[in-house]
């Protein structure tokens, strides 16, 4: 995963991560067509990138049915992995499995984007020829839906001043890192999405790792404030001194 | 006096029972570590998951101190439970001597933290090894070969619940509920944040006050984790 956002930093500017990455998710994991798009609680609200061809053809086609592995994913908060589109989606859904086969896709993988209890979006994968997606397969789609997010993360993130750095932090899965956003968001009055942001900025500005950020945090060494501009990434730091209870470093 | 057996018993049953439809995976798996660690007298134990990302993650844990959860995610370097699922075989050993030759600095933070020994077996799916169930003790030594078949018994017990819902393929619906499972996790780590922040609670009195809700309520586990996190539900006093 962090050889991936390495790439895609080096690929260019932060707009064109997104048209990298679905091409390097295709090219990784052996299908088709890759499509990126952000969903709401009605389904998916906008494509934020595609492969030429099947890719785009097929996120339209979810888009304008309002049908589809994406609006399940998202949803379930889990993968929806449908190695015969013919034999179990049909079922699942009808418009979508038809219209699929005529475009020549047999297989399609969803990935949900999300960050604990934020949904962002969903990584599809298509595929002409049935069948799971195997062993590296399967692991180059999971590294390529994390990636996702910590670029779809950084993308929203606007005022984001860390350029490229660091942005692997967005995708770090440590207990402790979302305790901390847990704790930061109720800090500021901010998503949990935005509170990961304040505390990789934190990290970002003080050259620490976002793990020791989060530990502080969490030991109540540091507390995030927000300096009332209603910007998350606007902190202030007070050191309380080693409290009481405070975890071993 | 209850004996060893019924207790064994009793344990299956509520297992048992608990994999029905509808049943919330992640309190499905916490209950099995408390069964774990009851039955197997130790006094700390957690599920860890491969996840597709090749690394180990904790699913479970009799408890969610901080000391605990950095014990397990420490064994992605190294520790029993690393061992457990990377050879497909129980780990146990005999003495701290050979434990601080196989796992030099997890034998340390294991000490630090009051325990003495660490047992893991793999949960397997036929071929495959999908994680490990881990018990520690304060008392050294390995555990003795009855407790470490009962110990496998759990852990398949384990596997097989995230074998539940849906009729897709076997292999898919696996990945899909790891997978599911796994984005669960995170989010009831940011429900403890959003807990301890606004109680003034410890992260693990935090998870406790999560899951006594859900258990009340009879509502899943990462439900009350995001009705928490969304600000819908307020559990603090």
């Amino acid at each position: 995963m962090a050889d991936i956002l390495a790439a895609l930093a080096a690929a260019g500017p932060s707009a064109s991560w997104p048209d990298h990455l679905v091409e390097t998710c295709r090219r990784s994991t052996g299908v088709t067509g890759v499509g990126l798009a952000l969903v709401d609680r009605t389904g998916v609200s906008g494509i934020v990138a595609a492969t030429p061809g099947v890719g785009r053809e097929l996120e339209d086609l979810q888009f304008s049915l309002g049908e589809g592995p994406c609006t399940e994913a998202s949803l379930s908060g889990r993968p929806v992995l449908c190695s015969d589109l013919a034999d179990d989606g049909g079922a699942r859904w009808p418009a979508f499995a038809r219209e699929a086969e005529r475009a020549g896709v047999s297989a399609a993988f969803t990935f949900p984007l999300q960050v604990g209890a934020v949904a962002l979006g969903v990584l599809d994968l298509y595929r002409s020829e049935t069948g799971p997606l195997h062993g590296t397969h399967l692991s180059e789609a999971v590294a390529h839906a994390d990636a996702a997010v910590a670029v779809l993360l950084h993308l929203q993130g606007r005022d984001d001043e860390t350029g490229g750095t660091g942005l692997a932090d967005l995708a770090d899965r440590r207990a402790v890192v979302h305790q901390a956003a847990g704790m930061v968001s109720v800090q500021l009055g901010v998503e949990v999405t935005d509170a990961l942001r304040a505390l990789r900025a934190h990290a970002w500005a003080h050259d620490r790792s976002i793990g020791d950020v989060a530990g502080d945090v969490v030991a109540r060494r540091l507390r995030f404030h927000d300096s009332g501009s209603g910007t998350a990434g606007d902190t202030e730091v007070r050191d309380p001194g080693p409290g009481p209870g405070g975890e071993p470093a | 006096m209850i004996t060893r057996e019924e207790l064994i018993a009793d344990a299956f049953v509520q297992l048992a029972d608990t994999l029905v439809a509808e049943f919330d995976v992640l309190d499905f798996l916490h209950v099995l570590v408390d069964r774990a660690v009851e039955l197997l007298d130790a006094d700390a134990g957690g599920i860890m998951l491969a996840d597709q990302r090749g690394g180990l993650e904790v699913m479970a844990a009799s408890s969610h101190e901080a000391h605990l959860v950095e014990l397990f995610e420490l064994q992605n370097e190294e520790g029993p439970c690393l061992e457990a699922f990377r050879t497909g075989q129980a780990v146990t050993r005999p003495d701290p001597a050979a434990m601080r030759a196989s796992w030099p600095a997890f034998t340390t933070r294991l000490e630090e933290a009051g325990f003495a020994s660490a047992q893991a077996v793999p949960m397997r799916l036929r071929d495959e090894v999908i994680g490990a169930l881990n018990v520690f003790r304060v008392a050294p030594g390995a555990l003795g070969d009855p407790d470490m078949k009962l110990a496998r018994a759990l852990a398949d017990i384990g596997t097989i619940s995230l074998l539940q819902e849906r009729s897709v393929r076997a292999r898919d619906r696996l990945a899909e509920q790891l997978q599911g499972a796994l984005n669960s996790r995170v989010l009831i780590e940011q429900a403890k944040g959003v807990l301890a922040e606004r109680g003034g609670l410890e992260v693990g009195q935090a998870f406790r006050a999560l899951r006594d809700h859900a258990r009340r309520s009879g509502t899943p586990l990462a439900e009350v984790a995001s009705a928490v996190v969304h600000g819908r539900l307020r559990l603090e006093r």
